[in-house]
């Protein structure tokens, strides 16, 4: 049963690049910067109700961690004036608290003066550097280069460098909503939410938005990918602005919101990650982080607010997969996720992917032995998780048209109330992760790994998870029948579940289970030095890392599929 | 659009489905401040109250429209008080669903549960219920309408006091601070207090449990046994209240709250509430089938007692007081032996949850 994968290449639906929103964003760099750093400055006020003294007490605040981030955690992308910056914003600060006869108004404008350096410079540092060449260069070297490295690889021969036979899209696959993909980016703003387990997710979505004949979108990548500088190219290329994790103090974060907000705003698609940060345990998604997220219902309300009823001011929600057999960063998350869950202690983020080398062979090894990938994409929804229609009409359970606009009003008019908007970013939240679990695809990689490590916990009931991962690696062994016969429930569960629209599965499952086993032995965490799951040479099924087991099996959490054990 | 103009003077018509006591009360006091249209099922019901101002007897204030037509009342009124029983709320809430959009405001004040079965699945058929087979009546409305601004209200009410205009006060709950505002400027006036309240699950179970105790009490009454055993009982049911509503996913801090501790004081020692006399005329020998037969509306309690002894099934959690009225209401058990096992019960720490 092969399931026909889109194969073909779409045309783009913004021929003209100078069309794309993110380039005229681009164009008008300098103005949005400014606009940006203005309304976030006009935020922070608000939120201080503009009162001097708490006006002063937030810059203090700023001051103080921005300082302790300079001295204890430096990092290669750092501007070097940064010490300078903080301590002219030091001495502003000192001045004007010290100076003797200062009204309150004329305190306030001082203040506000310094805020509007800090958001100016958070809002020059947050902004993209999109470069139509960069990324005409970028695409082409992704697509060129992985498809010669491809056929070089699967038929063999020299000449096989120029053959054309396999293209990216035999390893990575698409499925879902593409269509409605398309058709919506043309008529309102999308904002895609994809799950993150990889590294490489950054430049696979990046790679698929530009099959998919979409104009390249905007996204926050985290700052620590820049300090790479073979990353920092792709991400400059592909619109990306940057996020600094690091710094968590409100000036900041309302300046970042108001970019994220504004771009939306300004019709260019947009892309989060939802989860925040890869997911470390290897589960999907559960718990959002909202903060960008809550920037999409709030350009919508503000679209509303500016009069732009129709679908041209509508926001669409766009939830997607991705699934891998094997993820290359695997070993370090689930050490971080049991490190963090186990006992609480600071962990330092640690990435396989922190030179060109390892990427590189993982790259080679990807296209040579064969992993496959899938993205789903899921159905579009409203700010408030409504699926939408090919009009872009939000529609309720019942496929009743609904106006999202609704959702803003009090009493006829649209209200701003930052706490009904809290409370719809949890909501659209929710949905997100509920659409994520129906979109997720199964892959036997998952059913093996799932099925094992439950057979595992089942026959060792007293252990915690800890004692269960701690357990010696060569004292696990699974006869080979009875791991038969478990993955054989667990894949009628998972066939239910299917029919249902709960899941997705790959139609590799279609085939009969020793295929299907064969397949997710050889699959799973392949390229791990300790491999999660073999079969010795008994014919019985061992692992040579349980934590890395633990983490492939997560991917199926959430489904009550361990009732069955 | 579907959004009503604003440009015409400001009338702030408010909508309150169904007219038992307690929605007739309700009704009344919110027509002291703004202009009022209730909906009933019944057509003659719409009739009484449009010619003798009265709903099934009850006064009714001459401003007050009625109508049995939802569309009418959803188009009328952006805020919309439910006031039915459990037993019929989904089904309201299915014939509402239409003519609602997201602009409305519902606030609800049922203290009962619903079910969340398959087709053709009732709770005799499945014996054993989870949490996400229990909906609250909130979730009822977000489950069956595009309605996300829900509120609740719940409190010592017994629509009596409230219709002699004797003072009291009441929880709105809700995750919106926008519904509890709303609520509280309607209703709010010298003699009633509104609180505001965001654990609106919390709130809801609060009043959905205390209605299992009440029926305790009564029987305790029906007894004779005197103040001792309601002080007992009380504060036993209490810890009872706050153990189930946690499993159900309510916080402990509502329980101690009006709406939990407020309203299982006035229930308990009310025989105007319907509940507490179920309750006494167990206690006074007659069967379950014989108090329901003339009882004019829902006592609550006795399906919530039906729906947790499911739910105590697949939790990991003992409630004795409900678990033994289950027994005497559903499996005739008697009801002086309940009590000498409930005495016998070892509960020996007096408070297990602060």
């Amino acid at each position: 049963m092969e399931e026909k994968y889109l194969k073909h290449k779409y045309d783009p639906i913004i021929p003209s690049k100078n069309e794309w929103p993110v380039v005229k964003l681009a164009r008008e760099r300098k103005e949005f910067v400014k606009k940006v750093s203005d309304l976030a400055e006009e935020r922070i006020l608000n939120l201080t109700d503009k009162n001097p003294d708490i006006l002063k007490e937030e810059l203090e605040t700023t001051l103080y961690r921005e300082k302790l981030r300079i001295k204890q955690n430096p990092w290669v992308v750092d501007p070097d004036d940064e010490g300078s910056f903080w301590g002219e914003v030091k001495d502003s600060l000192l001045q004007i608290s010290t100076a003797a006869g200062n009204t309150k108004k004329k305190k306030l404008e001082g203040y506000q003066s310094i805020l509007n350096k800090i958001t100016s410079r958070y809002a020059e540092e947050i902004a993209s550097n999109f470069k139509h060449t960069h990324y005409k260069f970028t695409r082409s070297v992704v697509t060129y280069g992985f498809s010669r490295l491809l056929n070089a690889a699967r038929v063999k021969g020299f000449k096989s460098i120029f053959s054309n036979q396999y293209t990216l899209q035999d390893k990575i696959q698409i499925t879902g909503e593409t269509d409605q993909l398309r058709d919506l980016a043309t008529k309102g703003t999308v904002v895609m939410v994809p799950t993150h387990f990889s590294n490489l997710d950054s430049i696979l979505i990046g790679w698929i938005i530009s099959v998919l004949g979409l104009p390249p979108f905007i996204y926050g990548a985290g700052l620590n990918l820049f300090n790479i500088s073979i990353f920092a190219y792709f991400m400059n290329s592909l619109g990306a602005y940057k996020v600094d994790r690091r710094k968590k103090n409100l000036v900041y974060l309302e300046t970042l919101k108001t970019y994220s907000k504004e771009a939306i705003q300004f019709g260019c698609h947009s892309l989060f990650f939802p989860g925040g940060t890869r997911s470390r345990s290897g589960m999907i998604e559960s718990k959002l982080k909202l903060g960008l997220l809550s920037t999409a219902i709030e350009a919508q309300r503000a679209n509303f607010q500016n009069g732009l009823d129709d679908i041209s001011g509508k926001i669409f929600i766009v939830p997607v997969t991705i699934n891998y057999h094997f993820v290359l960063e695997a070993p370090s998350l689930i050490r971080d996720h049991l490190s963090i869950t186990g006992q609480e202690r600071y962990y330092k983020e640690n990435d396989e992917f922190s030179n060109s080398y390892k990427i590189s062979k993982f790259l080679l090894k990807f296209f040579t032995k064969g992993s496959d990938i899938s993205v789903s994409v899921g159905k579009a929804m409203d700010v408030l998780g409504n699926y939408v229609d090919e009009n872009g009409d939000s529609l309720d359970k019942k496929g009743r048209k609904i106006h999202t606009r609704d959702y803003f009003l009090s009493e006829g008019k649209i209200t701003v109330d930052n706490q009904r908007e809290e409370e719809y970013t949890n909501m659209l939240g929710k949905r997100i992760v509920e659409e994520f679990h129906k979109i997720n695809r199964v892959f036997s990689s998952h059913l093996v790994a799932f099925t094992a490590f439950e057979m595992i916990k089942s026959s060792n009931r007293k252990l915690d998870l800890f004692d269960l991962i701690r357990l010696p690696e060569e004292d696990i062994s699974i006869p080979y029948e009875a791991f038969k016969t478990n993955c054989m429930r667990v894949l009628d569960r998972i066939n239910v579940l299917t029919a249902n629209g709960k899941i997705n599965m790959a139609p590799h499952l279609h085939n009969d289970m020793d295929t299907i086993i064969k397949h997710g032995l050889d699959n799973v965490g392949m390229y791990h030095a300790k491999r999660p799951l073999i079969m010795d040479s008994k014919g019985d099924i061992v692992t040579e890392d349980m934590s890395l087991l633990y983490f492939y099996h997560n991917r199926l959490t959430g489904y009550g599929l361990e009732k069955l054990f | 659009m579907d959004s009503k103009n604003s440009s015409e003077p400001q009338l702030k018509w408010i909508g309150v489905i169904g007219v038992g006591s307690f929605g007739t009360a309700i009704a009344n006091m919110l027509a002291e401040k703004n202009p009022v249209m209730v909906y009933a099922r019944k057509e003659e019901v719409v009739q009484e109250i449009n010619t003798n101002h009265t709903a099934q007897g009850k006064k009714m204030n001459p401003q007050i429209i009625g109508t049995h037509n939802p569309e009418e009342i959803c188009k009328a009124c952006d805020i919309l008080f439910m006031m039915i029983s459990s037993s019929g709320f989904q089904d309201v809430a299915k014939t509402f669903a239409p003519y609602l959009h997201p602009y409305h405001l519902v606030i609800h004040g049922t203290k009962g549960l619903c079910l969340n079965l398959g087709k053709g699945e009732t709770l005799d058929s499945v014996q054993k219920i989870q949490r996400s087979q229990i909906l609250t009546m909130s979730e009822v409305i977000m489950q069956e309408t595009v309605v996300v601004r829900v509120g609740c209200l719940a409190g010592p009410n017994l629509s009596k006091e409230l219709i002699k205009g004797q003072p009291a006060a009441t929880v709105i709950a809700s995750k919106y601070n926008e519904v509890i505002l709303e609520g509280q400027s309607l209703l709010r006036s010298e003699k009633f207090q509104v609180y505001g309240n965001s654990d609106i699950i919390g709130v809801e179970l609060s009043g959905v449990l205390k209605n299992i105790i009440a029926i305790a009490s009564g029987a305790l009454a029906g007894l004779e046994l005197g103040e001792n055993a309601k002080g007992l009982l009380i504060s036993r049911g209490m810890v009872e209240m706050v153990h189930l509503s946690n499993a159900l996913g309510g916080s402990v801090k509502s329980v101690i709250g009006l709406a939990g501790i407020g309203d299982l004081v006035t229930t308990c020692n009310s025989v105007d509430s319907r509940n507490f006399t179920v309750g006494f005329r167990l206690a006074k020998g007659e069967t379950l089938d014989q108090i329901l037969a003339d009882m004019e509306e829902v006592a609550e309690g006795i399906n919530t007692i039906r729906v947790i002894k499911a739910f105590l099934e697949t939790a990991d959690l003992r409630a004795p007081i409900t678990e033994y009225l289950y027994r005497v209401l559903f499996e005739e058990f008697d009801i002086k032996e309940a009590l000498q096992f409930l005495m016998k019960y070892p509960f020996n720490v007096d408070i297990d949850f602060v």
